[in-house]
């Protein structure tokens, strides 16, 4: 009995579709370039994943002015301007570099920058306050004494 | 002394921005939208769907565009908050039932009240995007030129509306 439920229920899977699924059969070059774009902008509900990826209704419907908008013969910047005009530069996984995103491009460098002139200059100085100190020929034989009658006690 | 400074002074820096970061939301992008025109729509009303309500009506008035739906849960929160406020007739409050069905809507707005000036209908949500919606609610305050002047992400608090919504609508009434 129970090899042959679990026989039927590996065949459960067989029984799921995808959702989605009947839209790519549409048009299926636009749909393509349709996910390509989506890909690129950021899911504003989850944050983290793409549009393309998301089951949020917002990126749902996201999508689906994707479609209406390449079916009215928008480029993918047209489009992509659409959503920033609306929704903020955030919007775009790769923000364009201009005076407002700066920091944002930029300011990992110039901390990393900064971290390394610190480290730098801290080395320096510790080079210049500790001085390598000759030992005179007493105290190299006294040294080399202790440790070696370090190692013998052992 | 100064090898004991500079490590707490940078402690103290990087202590700031985290309190801060803590009290940030990351779900709140501001919108850029803010200072620019209002988008122009024209849409039917929940009630009366032969009836439309067009956003140039509103040029000279100062007034608050709240983007609610019956299946939003925060919804609830806001509600009471948004009745206390209609009675006080301090701004006409345009609720836009944002991808909703007419009939819950309505049977929303017939159980708790009403707090709307007009009820207006979004079924498919193209005003809301045109708007920059995506979670609902969401509040505009659109000034006498018909410029949005502020948008507030998620509930009307009673501290959000005492603190930003009533001060800067007291100001725009002026200009």
């Amino acid at each position: 009995m129970k090899p042959f439920l679990l026989a039927l229920m590996l065949l459960l899977p067989a029984y799921s579709y995808a959702g989605e699924a009947k839209d790519l059969a549409e048009n299926p070059v636009m749909e393509r370039r349709m996910i390509q774009l989506a890909e690129e902008v950021r899911c504003l509900v989850c944050q983290s994943e793409t549009v393309a990826s998301s089951r949020s209704d917002w990126s749902n419907d996201v999508r689906q002015i994707m479609r209406e908008k390449m079916q009215a013969g928008a480029t993918d910047q047209e489009i992509k301007d659409i959503l920033v005009e609306r929704f903020g530069k955030s919007v775009l996984f790769d923000p364009p570099v201009d005076a407002e995103t700066v920091p944002l491009w930029f300011a990992p460098f110039v901390m990393l920058l900064l971290g390394i002139a610190a480290l730098f200059f801290q080395l320096r100085k510790r080079r210049e306050t500790v001085p390598e100190t000759q030992l005179s020929e007493d105290a190299q034989q006294r040294a080399a004494a202790l440790l070696n009658d370090k190692e013998e006690t052992r | 002394m100064n090898r004991f400074i500079w490590p707490l002074v940078i402690f103290l820096v990087l202590a700031g921005f985290l309190f801060v970061g803590l009290r940030l939301d990351p779900r709140e992008v501001p919108s850029p939208l803010i200072g620019k025109p209002a988008p122009a729509f024209t849409l039917p009303l929940l009630y009366a769907p032969e009836k439309t309500f067009s956003s140039q009506d509103m040029k000279g008035q100062v007034w608050m565009l709240n983007v609610w739906a019956s299946w939003c849960g925060s919804y609830k929160d806001e509600h009471p908050i948004l009745m206390d406020l209609a009675q006080q007739k301090i701004v006409p409050i345009y609720g836009l039932d944002y991808k909703d069905k007419r009939a819950d809507g309505q049977a929303t707005l017939n159980n708790s009240g009403d707090p709307y000036t007009l009820a207006i209908f979004d079924a498919d949500g193209k005003v809301g995007f045109d708007y920059g919606v995506y979670g609902v609610p969401e509040t505009y305050i659109i000034d006498k030129q018909g410029v949005i002047r502020d948008k507030l992400i998620g509930a009307v608090t009673p501290q959000n509306l005492r603190e930003r919504i009533l001060p800067l609508i007291a100001e725009l009434n002026k200009q």
